[in-house]
């Protein structure tokens, strides 16, 4: 069985990507399942996607602990311990990466001894939105057992309600990480389940009864929701152009959802990036037009060419 | 046609095989993309008919009702809370014995509140009246929604059904469904014969009327108990007939490699596939392994259960939901038909799963591995709940910040 798991944010076309992947399986003639994991929808946090291929019916269900494949569309979700990204992952299992740098760096940095290939990232449309689409591409050719065919019928299929604009792009994308990763073709392989002989035995405890101030689900402690940067499900982000702002003191304020926006005493607002998830509410809601969109790969770039 | 559909598609694609005349419906996670489908095929003329969006599940679960006392095939989804909101109408509706078919998906209740699949919600309903299937896949909830209609339109039964599956594990999980075409579906069920059950404006009738003394009100609920009894010899024939169309058999006890087995997993829902999973495992290494798998639970299959049991060892109940105060709710309704029998397995319970804790293939080869000691000390463990020394640090971290031992934010700063 092929048991591949794709990590993103919501909006980057995880699910998609994993559905694209998962009939492109299926019209290649395997059993599949395919599975999103979201928790509570929201679009910017971390999410995963899970495929299974195989030759025979499929009876695994859930989170893929030991991935013959991880597919990262967005690297900086590495440093997002809830995203669990190398969960499981092992001298067997490959490791698909969409962004820069070599493999070999990227090996190092994560003490990986298995198979790592770098997916260039492809401009920063095809990274906010198509990043599943490339992967499910790349993912495909790593298989080796899909054919490109293959790959353009399952993604007609799943975007056949978006239209034939975005049908076109995404396979174009798809394709050119098909491509891309061609001298990889082939080294994702089939792993076998583990035996019931061999297994370590789970650590069970007897639970303790504690008191119910302790075992009730309440928080004591205010404002804990400020530990959650929430920031980091960003993928656009707002820049205020204080020579254009009329510091009408309420407006983006106001209206942004998440109260990531406080106005200083001389009437001029200023972003919690720390938790603005990157909504662009504010950036079409302000009158004078003052605040832009700004890919956040592209603010972190400058941020760190900056630094000193 | 073989597809990739999720069990919410798959869902939908039993109401519009069965060609639902009505759907009150109202949203809620992990349910809701079952209404939207539906939605979108109402919309579109595929399906004919109404959908009506209600202003909670409580009126939702009353208009369905109150549309099948019309003689209507009614069709209607909910999860969890929403379930437990229908709750008083989901008692008084299977007396008033116009049948209709109710998809839940299973969904853990607050508090703490949550999205992911266990079973306490659909098992509240338990002792409502209506009819329980429990599915394990994809496949079986297309095709339970056509038995469940056959079933409770039975003119022998004439009750609702309710057709259970998971959240998250199911309903957001796309496998191969193998969609009977409609002409094959209707075919095995054919347009509701309503046969008396005409409720109109203009001829009104008195449904559920109240009954004083408890000689009315005795007669009034056991027939309904009889009813429900009834529907297990109905769902013997009408499970045949399923099998003999299109091929797969959806009998009221499933049994995996269990004629032959020694030990035995016991449970319902998805993760049922898991314990597939573990059986072969187990097989490979030499031990007798198999799994038995109750699709319906309302009836209660006793006899199958017996019989599948009869002979085996050692049985572990996998329960994934838990009576607060008693255990593993499976295990208590098991133990009182296995009580007595001669040859009756020994039990063990175990709670795993519940919010959609997963059960690792570790976890099932170590249940086995119990239950072959059981055996040889002709003795259980006690009660177990799934859970490691891993998940309880994670808590110990969680609740260190609920504590507030980090201080209040303005005094970091």
């Amino acid at each position: 069985m092929y048991r591949i798991r794709l990590h993103g944010r919501g909006g980057q076309g995880i699910k998609t990507g994993s559905r694209i992947l998962g009939s492109a399986f299926f019209g290649a003639g395997f059993e599949v399942q395919d599975a999103p994991v979201y928790g509570a929808e929201r679009r910017g946090a971390a999410m995963s996607a899970h495929v299974r291929a195989a030759r025979t019916p499929i009876r695994e269900r859930g989170v893929i602990t030991r991935p013959d494949l991880v597919a990262l569309v967005d690297e900086t979700l590495l440093q997002v311990p809830a995203a669990n990204v190398l969960l499981g992952v092992d001298a067997a299992s490959v490791l698909l990466l969409q962004g820069n740098g070599d493999a070999e760096t990227w090996r190092a940095r994560l003490a990986l001894s298995g198979t790592v290939v770098v997916l260039p990232a492809a401009g920063e449309r095809a990274e906010a939105e198509l990043g599943g689409a490339r992967c499910a591409g790349a993912a495909a050719r790593l298989a080796g057992v899909i054919s490109r065919p293959q790959l353009i019928a399952a993604i007609a299929q799943e975007l056949a309600s978006l239209g034939p604009v975005a049908t076109a792009t995404t396979t174009a994308q798809a394709l050119a990480a098909y491509d891309a990763v061609a001298p990889h073709a082939g080294v994702l392989r089939e792993s076998r389940p583990a035996a019931a002989t061999a297994f370590a035995a789970p650590e069970w405890i007897d639970l303790p009864l504690e008191s119910a101030r302790v075992a009730a689900p309440a928080i004591f402690a205010a404002a804990t929701s400020v530990e959650v940067r929430t920031g980091l499900w960003r993928t656009m982000r707002p820049e205020i152009d204080y020579a254009r702002c009329n510091r009408c003191a309420w407006i983006c304020s106001t209206l942004c959802p998440d109260s990531a926006i406080r106005v200083r005493a001389d009437r001029s607002p200023e972003i919690d990036l720390e938790h603005c998830k990157g909504c662009m509410i504010c950036v079409s809601v302000c009158p004078p037009q003052a605040i832009r969109a700004l890919p956040e790969r592209a603010a972190r770039a400058r941020e760190l060419a900056a630094a000193p | 046609m073989r597809r990739l559909l999720t069990g919410n598609a798959a869902a939908a694609w039993g109401a519009r095989l069965a060609r639902a005349d009505y759907v009150p419906a109202f949203p809620i996670t992990p349910q809701t993309e079952i209404i939207e489908l539906l939605a979108q095929w109402f919309g579109s003329g595929e399906l004919r008919g109404r959908l009506t969006l209600l202003e909670s599940e409580h009126s939702m679960l009353t208009a369905a009702a109150a549309a099948a006392a019309t003689g209507v095939r009614v069709f209607t989804a909910t999860s969890s809370q929403g379930l437990l909101y229908a709750m008083e109408m989901l008692y008084a509706v299977p007396g008033w014995r116009a049948p209709f078919v109710l998809v839940n998906v299973s969904r853990g209740l607050a508090s703490p509140i949550t999205l992911e699949s266990d079973h306490n919600d659909v098992l509240a309903a338990r002792d409502s009246g209506f009819l329980q299937f429990h599915c394990a896949s994809c496949q079986e909830v297309v095709d339970s929604v056509l038995l469940a209609y056959r079933l409770a339109e039975d003119p022998r039964v004439r009750l609702p059904a309710l057709v259970n599956l998971d959240g998250f594990h199911l309903s957001f999980t796309r496998e191969p469904v193998d969609l009977p075409t409609a002409e094959a579906a209707a075919a095995f069920l054919p347009p509701f014969e309503s046969q008396g059950i005409e409720f109109r404006a203009g001829r009104p009738v008195s449904q559920a009327v109240a009954v004083l003394g408890g000689s009315a009100y005795s007669y009034f609920r056991y027939e309904t108990h009889l009813a429900a009894e009834q529907a297990l010899q109905a769902h013997g024939a009408i499970a045949a007939e399923f099998a003999q169309r299109f091929g797969r058999r959806h009998d009221a006890v499933e049994r995996y490699r269990s004629d032959d087995a020694e030990i035995a997993f016991f449970m319902i829902g998805a993760f049922a596939t898991k314990a597939m999973d573990a059986v072969d495992r187990l097989r490979e290494a030499g031990i007798a392994a198999g799994l038995v798998r109750p699709r319906l639970l309302r009836p209660y299959p006793a006899a199958a259960l017996q019989r599948a049991l009869a002979g085996k060892r050692a049985v572990a109940v996998i329960d994934q939901n838990l009576s607060v105060g008693k255990g593993g709710v499976l295990h208590g309704e098991l133990a009182s038909v296995l009580y007595g029998q001669p040859d009756a397995p020994l039990l063990a319970s175990y709670i795993g799963g519940l919010g959609g804790r997963d059960i690792s293939a570790g976890e099932f080869f170590q249940i086995a591995r119990e239950l072959q000691d059981a055996v040889l000390a002709r003795r259980v463990p006690p009660p177990r709940l799934l859970y490691t020394a891993g998940e309880l640090r994670q808590m110990r971290n969680l609740q260190a910040i609920a504590a507030g031992e980090r201080g209040m934010p303005e005094a970091r700063a």
